[in-house]
C-alpha cells in the first residue's frame, strides 16, 4: 500500500459519535448526565458536610432557607432539611444511592433478561412457549404493581429494592432479546457459523449476542431511568429504602411534611435533581434509539 | 371459538393459581407467618389460639390448601388495625379508587384527543412541537413528583384547591360520589389530573399518529373532494377511524390506573384502596396486604381475559394465530 492516498476510515464508534452529536438536545443531555455522575462520585470531596455523619450535623441548622449560613460557617445554597442537613450535600449523597440502585437493577435485569431471552430463542419449542407466556403475563401487570408486591413480601432495604426492580424489569429485556435473536439467527452468518460446526455457546455468545446489542443498549438506558424513578416512587411512599439509605426519593418524602408550611426547598431541590437525572437519561436513550436503529439509517 | 375461550379461561386460572402460590410462599416461607399474620399485641393464649385457627401448626401443603380455601370463600382474615374482615375493608375503599380512575380516564380523552388532533393536523407549528415535547415529559416524569409540584403550586402558593382528602360526597342516581358536590369536585380535580398525566400523553401520541396516517388515506381525500367542510371531514370521517385504537388502549390502561392510583392516592390522601395498601404495608397489617394483592391480580387477569376474548370476537386472525402455535 502506498501512503500517498489516505482514505479516511471511520471506525464504527466514530460514525456512531458523529451521528449522536447531530442532536443538540441529546448532546446537552449527555453532558448533563455525565456531570451528574461525576458530581455523585465526587460527593465526599466537594460537599461542605457529610450529611450522615452526626458529628457534622447540627439540629440548630434545621429548616434554613436557601442561601442561609450554617453554624459551621459555610453557606447552604439550597437550604437545609428538618434535621439540619445541608441540602446540597444531601442531594449529592442521595444521587449516589439513587444511581447505584438504578444501575445495579438495570445491569442485573439486563443480564438475567438477556440470558432468558437467548435461551428462549435458541431452545425453541415448548421451552420458548413457556418462557414467552411467562413474559407476556408479567408484562400485563404494571411494573409498579410487581415491585409493590415484592416489597410487601421482602420488606425494605437496598438489596430488596434491587431484587424487586429486577423482577419488575427482566421481562422487557427477555422479550426484546428473543425477538432480535430470532431475526439474527435466520441470517446467513449464523448459518455459516453452524456449517463451520462451531459450538452452540460460541454461536450464541460470539455471533448472535453481539448483533442483539443495539436494541439492548437502548432498552437498558430507558429501563435504568425507569428503575431510578420506580425506586424513588417506592421510597417516597415509605416502602422503599430506609431512612439510613437516603436516596433522592427518601429526601423528597422527608420534605413532604414541610411543604404545606411553605418550606418548599426540602422536597423541591431533591425533586429537581431526580427530574434532571431521569429526563437526561431518557433524552440520551431517545437519541441512541435513533442512531442505533438500522431502519432509520440514512 | 369455544375452544379459544376455554383455553384462555384455563390460562387465567393458572395465573391466579401461580400468583396465590407466590403470595402464600412470600408471606409464609420467606417471612415468619406468626409475626406477620398475628397481631403482635396479642397475649400468649391468643397467639396459641390464632396459630390453631390459621392452621399454622399443620404441614406446609395443608396450610396452602387452608389459604386457598380462605381465598376461594373471600376470607383473607381480619385486619389487625380495624378488626374488620380484610376483604370488606378493601371493598369499602374501592369506590373511591374507581371514581378517581374513571375521572382520570375521561380527562385523558377530553384533553388528549383535541391536543393530539391539533398536533397531528398542524405538525410543523410551534404549538404542536410544544405539545409533543410536553407529552414526552408526561411519560418520563415520576407521577409522585408532578403531584408534589401540583400541591405546591395550586394548594400552597395559589390556595385554589384543597390538597388532601375526598371532600363531600352526595348520592345521585343511587351512586355515592364526590362528582355531585362542588367541594367533592374541587378535591377530585388535582388527584385525577395527576393520575391522568401519563394517559393524556399516551392519547396525544396515539391521536397524532392516527391523524398523520389517516390524512393521506383515500377516504379522507374523497370526503374532501366531495366538498365537505373540513369540520365534518375531521369530526366524522377522521375521528371515526382513529378512535377505535385509542379507546382500546385506554380500556387496557384502566387496570394500570387502578395500580398507579397507589401513588396518587398516597400523595393526595385520597381514601381509596391504594392508600389503604400503603397504610397497611407501613403498619404491617398483613391480611389487608394479602387481600389487596390477590384482588388486584384477579382484577388484571379478568381485564386481560375480557380484552382477549373481545379481540378474538372482533378480529378472527387473533384466534387463528393462537391455534396455530
Amino acid at each position: 500500500m502506498t501512503d500517498t492516498v489516505t482514505i479516511r476510515v471511520e471506525t464504527p464508534f466514530q460514525r456512531f459519535w458523529s451521528e449522536f452529536r447531530e442532536s443538540k438536545i441529546a448532546l446537552v443531555a449527555l453532558i448533563v448526565l455525565a456531570s451528574i455522575i461525576v458530581l455523585a462520585v465526587l460527593a465526599p470531596w466537594i460537599t461542605p458536610q457529610n450529611p450522615y455523619d452526626l458529628a457534622q450535623v447540627d439540629v440548630l441548622d434545621g429548616k434554613m432557607e436557601p442561601g442561609s449560613e450554617a453554624f459551621a460557617g459555610y453557606t447552604m445554597w439550597l437550604g437545609s432539611d428538618g434535621a439540619g442537613r445541608d441540602l446540597y450535600s444531601a442531594i449529592l449523597y442521595g444521587l449516589r444511592i439513587s444511581l447505584t440502585v438504578g444501575l445495579a437493577a438495570g445491569v442485573l435485569a439486563l443480564i438475567i433478561g438477556t440470558a432468558i431471552g437467548l435461551v428462549a430463542a435458541y431452545a425453541g419449542g415448548r421451552t420458548e412457549m413457556l418462557i414467552m407466556r411467562a413474559v407476556d403475563i408479567q408484562l400485563s401487570f404494571p411494573a409498579v404493581l410487581i415491585a409493590l408486591m415484592l416489597v410487601a413480601i421482602l420488606g425494605r432495604g437496598i438489596d430488596k429494592i434491587i431484587i424487586a426492580l429486577v423482577a419488575a424489569q427482566w421481562a422487557y429485556y427477555a422479550r426484546t432479546v428473543r425477538a432480535t435473536a430470532l431475526v439474527e439467527s435466520a441470517k446467513e452468518y449464523v448459518e455459516a457459523a453452524r456449517c463451520l460446526a462451531l459450538s452452540h455457546t460460541r454461536i450464541v455468545f460470539r455471533h448472535v449476542l453481539p448483533n442483539c446489542l443495539a436494541p439492548l443498549i437502548v432498552i437498558g438506558t430507558v429501563q435504568t431511568a425507569s428503575a431510578i424513578a420506580l425506586e424513588s416512587t417506592l421510597s417516597f411512599l415509605g416502602v422503599g429504602l430506609r431512612q439510613t439509605e437516603p436516596s433522592l426519593g427518601v429526601l423528597i418524602s422527608n420534605g413532604f411534611e414541610y411543604m404545606m408550611s411553605g418550606r418548599y426547598w426540602i422536597s423541591f431541590f431533591p425533586g429537581v435533581a431526580l427530574l434532571v437525572t431521569i429526563v437526561s437519561i431518557n433524552l440520551v436513550g431517545d437519541q441512541l434509539r435513533d442512531v442505533l436503529n438500522p431502519r432509520l439509517k440514512r | 371459538m369455544t375452544v379459544f375461550i376455554i383455553r384462555r379461561l384455563l390460562q387465567a386460572v393458572i395465573v391466579v393459581f401461580i400468583m396465590s402460590l407466590i403470595v402464600f410462599f412470600g408471606v409464609n416461607v420467606i417471612g415468619d407467618p406468626v409475626d406477620m399474620l398475628i397481631n403482635p399485641e396479642a397475649d400468649q393464649a391468643e397467639i396459641e389460639r390464632t396459630i390453631k385457627a390459621l392452621g399454622l401448626d399443620k404441614p406446609i401443603h395443608e396450610q396452602y390448601l387452608f389459604f386457598l380455601k380462605g381465598v376461594a370463600t373471600g376470607d383473607f382474615g381480619k385486619s389487625f388495625i380495624f378488626g374488620e374482615p380484610a376483604l370488606k375493608l378493601i371493598l369499602h375503599h374501592m369506590p373511591a379508587t374507581i371514581e378517581l380512575a374513571l375521572v382520570s380516564l375521561i380527562m385523558a380523552i377530553v384533553l388528549g384527543i383535541p391536543l393530539g388532533l391539533y398536533a397531528g393536523l398542524f405538525p410543523d407549528q410551534r404549538v404542536s412541537r410544544g405539545i409533543m415535547a410536553a407529552s414526552i415529559l408526561g411519560f418520563s416524569l415520576p407521577t409522585f413528583w408532578v403531584g408534589l409540584m401540583m400541591i405546591m403550586l395550586f394548594a400552597v402558593y395559589l390556595g385554589w384547591l384543597p390538597s388532601t382528602g375526598r371532600g363531600d360526597t352526595a348520592v345521585f342516581l343511587g351512586i355515592e360520589s364526590s362528582l355531585w358536590t362542588r367541594d367533592g369536585l374541587s378535591h377530585l380535580f388535582m388527584p385525577a389530573l395527576n393520575l391522568a398525566l401519563t394517559n393524556i400523553s399516551l392519547v396525544i401520541r396515539l391521536t397524532r399518529a392516527g391523524v398523520r396516517e389517516a390524512m393521506h388515506q383515500d377516504y379522507i381525500k374523497f370526503a374532501r373532494a366531495k366538498g365537505l367542510k373540513p369540520r365534518r371531514v375531521i369530526g366524522v370521517h377522521l375521528m371515526k377511524n382513529i378512535l377505535i385504537p385509542i379507546i382500546t388502549v385506554l380500556g387496557l390502561e384502566f387496570g394500570s390506573l387502578m395500580a398507579f392510583s397507589v401513588v396518587t392516592e398516597t400523595i393526595f390522601a385520597w381514601p381509596g384502596m391504594g392508600k389503604l395498601l400503603i397504610d397497611s404495608l407501613l403498619q404491617l397489617d398483613r391480611p389487608v396486604v394479602v387481600a389487596y394483592l390477590m384482588i388486584i391480580v384477579l382484577f388484571f387477569v379478568v381485564i386481560n381475559l375480557v380484552v382477549d376474548i373481545l379481540y378474538s370476537v372482533l378480529d378472527p386472525r387473533v384466534r387463528l394465530k393462537d391455534q396455530g402455535t
